[in-house]
């Protein structure tokens, strides 16, 4: 990780005097992945539709790379790709002709966007396809084209905007697949799902977008952690335990007995080394010690559900 | 502040695709299908009855152009009546076909301005309106020396060519109409709808109308006959609000080397003129100037409606 390639600070959008994103700060590192989760209409795509210039922010600034994409939007552009939701192309033109279009709008000389376009069309795995109509293309082909026009461009920065949505679990893993390679390439990925278990897959951070505002920010070991002090459950089985000496052991925050026999260890962390030389020591006998840490998925219902209290 | 780089980038890129497509497309096939049969055969009418009635003529190329049979009108009022249909059918998709199919973010998100996507969306509609135009002219030339078989004078080749641009401008306005309202309204079938209302009532019932509203801004007075002439001008003034009304007297003077004015000519003006003597090309040019000027004005502002519009549109699909 390096420099700061995203920076938000404050930034607001309004339409007819409704906020739909309040004053949100963000900054992204370069060759960092950071999810933006939340509900439907929390602001996510607002967002991201501001980072590219887009929509103008009613308030707040931005820097995309040290540039306003406002005021220097052909120098932003250049560095940051963007896959909408529900990616659409020219059904009439071929996949490479669709490519073609968007590498000429990019400036690339042809012999340049034909040497590129055979990569990333290869890379996708879609080289085969290409010559054929975009309205023969299936949902998961034409997401994965979208891709391809990103990994043409050779962005800096990507932005995904719901790139798995509607898609069947072999093509959501295709996708993932090629998305890990941005992220492996050091390119600086953003991207906006619902599918908790996409975006754990691929994020070192999220941010949970709650009513226009960014509730969170952080790692989703720090989301479990905040949402639950105990985030780690461990379950252990051994005879002759004494749970008192078990709560004792530092990091633990309860043991209740397991449903199917044992005991269940709610912990702040990982302490079965700790927990196993306790019962050890105390003359138990282990037979098994397995470590659950609270999921993004359950740590993300955990977080909704606080607001929705608090609200 | 000043905008970083050309907002012109990438707008060649953008025309030649949407010319490629529009020449493509199933529906300009048709357009072109539908003007060609229609020119053809007023051409085919046209030469019939120059050969029945026309004994000795100095501008008989142009009469190709003006000339009728019935029930068949001229090629000029066959142009007046399809050419708003062909500029229609280029733009009434033209924004909102893109929100439509999602395209819109993605394009916009590549290095250009919206500038360059609105302006080569028109200029691609321009760029097939003029080869469309061209070749149609280049055939009427071609059939007219094949049928009549008389070459075309210097004077027949100015005058065709200065129909052939206002021809080319005249379809401009209605291409820019069907932009603005493609930008204006987020349906397809509603903006074609719309644009083919508003080509009905201006090339159609405009003529029923501008009388009608004439007679009820300015009444007669029966002991004031200048009304008479006021409420002409009014009733022309407002039939010029059409720009088929417009094309037509451009089509008028320019075919027409004869006629003097688009106006009422009064006796007085008319001393010391040499009736039937034809004006020069460039005098006839001068007398359509300010219809020319007001086709290219209607084309502007329309243009800029759609650029302003476009520019504050919310981008979200």
């Amino acid at each position: 990780m390096s420099g700061i390639v995203i920076e938000a600070k404050g930034l607001t959008k309004q339409y007819s005097g409704r906020t739909v994103v309040g004053g949100i700060d963000l900054t992204v590192n370069e060759g960092e992945a950071l999810g933006l989760l939340g509900p439907n209409g929390a602001g996510k795509t607002t967002t991201i539709l501001m980072l590219l210039g887009l929509t103008e922010a009613s308030a707040g600034t931005v820097r995309i790379l040290g540039k306003d994409p406002m005021r220097e939007p052909l120098s932003v552009k250049r560095e940051v790709g963007y896959l909408p939701d529900q990616v659409g192309f020219y059904d009439n033109l071929t996949g490479r002709e669709n490519l073609a279009y968007t590498a000429r709008l990019g400036g690339l000389t042809a012999s340049e966007a034909k040497e590129r376009m055979d990569k990333a069309l290869e890379r996708v795995n879609l080289l085969q396809v290409a010559d054929r109509r975009v309205s023969t293309y299936s949902r998961g082909m034409r997401q994965r084209l979208g891709l391809a026009e990103l990994l043409m461009r050779r962005c800096r920065i990507v932005i995904l905007d719901e790139p798995t949505s509607g898609l069947d679990p072999q093509s959501t893993n295709e996708l993932l697949g090629i998305i890990q390679q941005f992220t492996q390439d050091g390119t600086t990925v953003l991207i906006s799902s619902h599918l908790l278990d996409v975006v754990q897959s691929i994020c070192t951070r999220v941010a949970l977008f709650n009513s226009g505002r960014i509730g969170f920010i952080g790692t989703p070991d720090e989301l479990a952690q905040r949402v639950d002090k105990a985030s780690f459950r461990i379950e252990l089985e051994a005879d002759e335990v004494d749970p008192e000496k078990v709560r004792q052991v530092p990091g633990v925050t309860a043991v209740e007995p397991g449903p199917t026999g044992g005991w269940q260890v709610a912990a702040q962390s990982d302490i079965r080394v700790e927990l196993a030389r306790t019962i050890v020591n105390s003359g138990g006998k282990l037979k098994r010690l397995d470590a659950h840490r609270m999921g993004l998925g359950e740590a993300y219902t955990k977080f909704f559900e606080e607001a929705r209290h608090e609200a | 502040m000043k905008r970083e780089g050309t907002p012109l980038r990438g707008l060649m890129a953008v025309a030649f695709k949407e010319a490629a497509d529009h020449i493509t497309s199933a529906r300009m096939h048709l357009m072109m299908l539908l003007l060609l049969l229609s020119a053809g055969a007023a051409v085919y009418a046209a030469i019939g009855q120059i050969r029945q009635t026309t004994a000795q003529d100095p501008y008989l190329f142009l009469k190709l152009f003006t000339v009728a049979r019935e029930p068949l009108p001229s090629f000029a009022s066959f142009m007046g009546f399809l050419l708003p249909l062909l500029g229609i059918a280029l733009g009434f998709d033209a924004v909102n076909g893109e929100y439509g199919r999602r395209t819109l973010s993605r394009i916009l998100a590549q290095p250009i301005y919206r500038d360059a996507v609105l302006f080569g969306k028109f200029l691609g509609g321009l760029l097939v309106i003029a080869i469309a135009l061209v070749t149609l002219w280049l055939l009427m030339m071609g059939l007219g020396i094949l049928l009549l078989g008389l070459p075309p004078s210097g004077d027949d080749v100015a005058r065709g060519l200065a129909y052939l641009l206002s021809t080319v401008v005249y379809a401009s306005v209605w291409l820019a109409l069907s932009i603005a309202l493609s930008t204006v309204l987020r349906s397809a079938a509603t903006a074609a709808l719309t644009a083919l209302a508003i080509w009905l009532i201006l090339s159609v019932f405009w003529s029923m109308i501008s009388p009608l509203a004439a007679q009820a801004l300015v009444p007669l007075d029966p002991l004031n006959p200048i009304t008479v002439l006021w409420q002409f001008e009014t009733q022309q003034a407002i039939s010029r609000i059409s720009p088929a009304t417009l094309y037509g007297e451009i089509s008028a003077m320019l075919l027409d080397p004869t006629s003097r004015s688009v106006g009422p000519v009064f006796l007085g003006q008319l001393q010391g003129a040499l009736i039937g003597a034809p004006l020069s090309t460039f005098q006839s040019i001068l007398i359509i100037w300010p219809q020319i000027s007001g086709m290219v004005a209607a084309m502007l502002v329309l243009f800029t409606i759609a650029y302003v519009i476009f520019q504050r549109q919310e981008v979200r699909a």
